[in-house]
């Protein structure tokens, strides 16, 4: 499915998350091929990390709701250093903006390119790696046209 | 207005034995941080009846505290009227604020801040890598949403952040490199300093990546060392050894969500709120800054002090230090004089204002500011931890020159 000169491979083993009350959705709607991420009931805008309030307008009445899954690199950084045994660099860390709700932003990886290949401004969609109890979020580049 | 007052005064300070792999304890060499501040200061402990520390006793990765505020307490038989030991507060500065307020408001008459770290001798097992990857098998709290990505170290969460500003601002590498190479330069003046020979715009070029756009000369040096601050009520100051440093102002501001992703510009750091709250507090600007001791875990960070500092505008802060001239020792900001953290020793924070202290009473030898130094500004913390402190000697050059300066 994805294109690029390299794509990177699935790491041998990721840290994985401690779902919370609040984050619980983020990490289990891969499952079902969702990017779930917070929103308000009051002022109907996304938010993330998710909690228990929205901090725009303080209403309680938040949740997690599907997302488009798109969203655009604004930051992005080849680590080349390896901090954990199973996760091999080098592999593209980046900040994401999502086309929903720009100034809602995922630090996630890019996969399915070389990670030089990343630029900011660079469209991509969401993608997922299930490991164990949870659904990784992850993003590729977006094919040319399917925006 | 400050809430000090001009209450709260600095009245010694204290670094153990600094360097790497060094086989001690964080206990002992917070105990001799401690008691050479004391001493500095012309105290004994029995006069010593405050107590404030970062992060506490609890470590989250070998070595990262070297004690907390009752191991020193019993260590040395105190009897405190105050104490505190947090990482929850304005970075690694903050507790020098909280022991500021409890001077100021005679909770208690000398604090003694101390921060130390023996990540080197803790860590020895291992590299660093190792420590980090040791913790638990999954992530909670913030590194819930790092840790996954194989973003676990803020050299990483750094690295980001530093390429959206190269992105929008057009900051270049050897820009960036300043920082380092001026360390590097000023570290060669300090005894205590981890790395002290000579470091070229080559070398830095071709080091290795750890995460891009930040090389191995971007990061700052684990090591084995404490630093300790005695603060005072300046009331309770008189007649001691030294001529007290005024805590002029401090920054503690938190104006925005305290992550490092959701920032609304994420070319700015929480160094800029925490900046802004520390200039509302005084009449002092940053032109009257003679010296700056700004935190470098990573280099970039020192770029975001600079310019949330106010030394130069925002996006500016590349083309304010290329060449290094004005952060040399005859510029006109010198910078990070005792090598900072990256060529210094990552003393994590307290070892700013330690040096800012040094270059106000003009104890630096080798590496002393040319210019007077009245004011210092010491600041640490990255992304949105942040926290720095305004010192001045109120008796200073500067201001009798300007009484007698023709109107």
């Amino acid at each position: 499915m994805t294109t690029g000169s390299e794509p990177a491979e699935r790491p041998r083993q990721r840290v994985l998350p401690a779902p919370t009350w609040e984050s619980e959705a983020f990490w289990k709607g891969g499952f079902d091929g969702q990017l779930l991420i917070h929103s308000c009931r009051r002022c109907g805008r996304f938010f993330h990390p998710p909690a228990a309030a929205c901090w725009r307008c303080r209403s309680t009445d938040v949740g997690p709701r599907p997302a488009s899954g798109l969203a655009v690199v604004a930051a992005v950084s080849v680590n080349e250093h390896q901090w954990h045994p199973g996760f091999e660099p080098p592999y593209a860390v980046a900040i994401v903006e999502l086309d929903d709700e720009p100034d809602v932003r995922l630090t996630t990886n890019i996969v399915g390119c070389a990670p030089g290949d990343v630029r900011i401004g660079m469209s991509v969609t969401v993608c997922f790696e299930d490991w164990d109890d949870v659904s990784i979020p992850v993003f590729r580049p977006l094919e040319e046209g399917r925006r | 207005m400050s809430p000090l007052g001009g209450k709260a005064v600095i009245t010694g300070i204290g670094q153990s034995e600094t360097g790497r792999r060094l086989g001690r304890s964080g206990q002992s060499l917070t105990v001799e941080a401690c008691l050479r501040a004391i001493v500095d200061a012309g105290l004994e402990p029995d006069d010593i009846d405050g107590i404030a520390t970062y992060p506490g006793a609890l470590s989250p990765s070998p070595g990262f505290s070297g004690a907390g505020s009752m191991q020193l307490h019993d260590a040395l038989g105190l009897r405190t009227r105050w104490h505190m030991g947090s990482a929850e507060t304005a970075g690694q500065l903050g507790p020098v604020m909280s022991a500021c307020l409890a001077a100021a408001t005679g909770a208690a008459d000398h604090v003694v801040c101390f921060r130390s770290v023996w990540e080197s001798t803790a860590q020895s097992g291992g590299d660093r890598a190792s420590a980090i990857s040791r913790g638990p098998s999954r992530a909670g709290g913030f590194l819930e949403w790092v840790a996954p990505y194989g973003a676990m170290s803020a050299a990483t969460w750094v690295a980001l952040l530093c390429s959206r500003y190269m992105h929008e601002h057009r900051l270049t590498r050897e820009q960036l490199a300043q920082i380092a190479l001026t360390c590097r330069r000023h570290a060669a003046g300090n005894p205590a300093a981890v790395y002290r020979e000579p470091l070229s715009l080559d070398d830095y070029l071709a080091a290795r990546m750890i995460s891009t756009p930040l090389c191995l000369y971007d990061c700052d040096v684990p090591c084995d060392g404490a630093v300790a601050v005695i603060v005072s009520r300046a009331d309770a100051a008189r007649g001691l050894r030294r001529d007290p440093l005024t805590v002029e102002a401090f920054g503690h501001g938190v104006s925005e969500r305290h992550t490092w992703d959701q920032r609304r510009d994420l070319t700015t750091m929480g160094a800029h709120d925490a900046a802004a709250a520390m200039w509302a507090q005084t009449s002092l600007t940053p032109a009257d800054v003679d010296v700056a001791e700004l935190y470098d875990g990573f280099s970039y960070i020192t770029l975001q002090w600079i310019e949330a500092l106010g030394f130069c505008a925002h996006g500016q802060a590349g083309s304010y230090v290329e060449g290094g001239h004005r952060i040399a020792l005859e510029g006109e900001l010198p910078l990070n004089t005792q090598g900072g953290q990256l060529s210094g020793g990552r003393l994590h924070g307290l070892g700013f204002l330690h040096e800012a202290c040094t270059q106000l009473w003009g104890e630096g030898g080798e590496r002393q500011a040319l210019r007077d130094v009245d004011v210092a500004v010491a600041a640490a913390g990255g992304g949105p931890i942040a926290g720095c402190l305004l010192v001045s000697r109120r008796q200073g050059r500067r201001r009798r020159a300007r009484a007698h300066a023709p109107k």
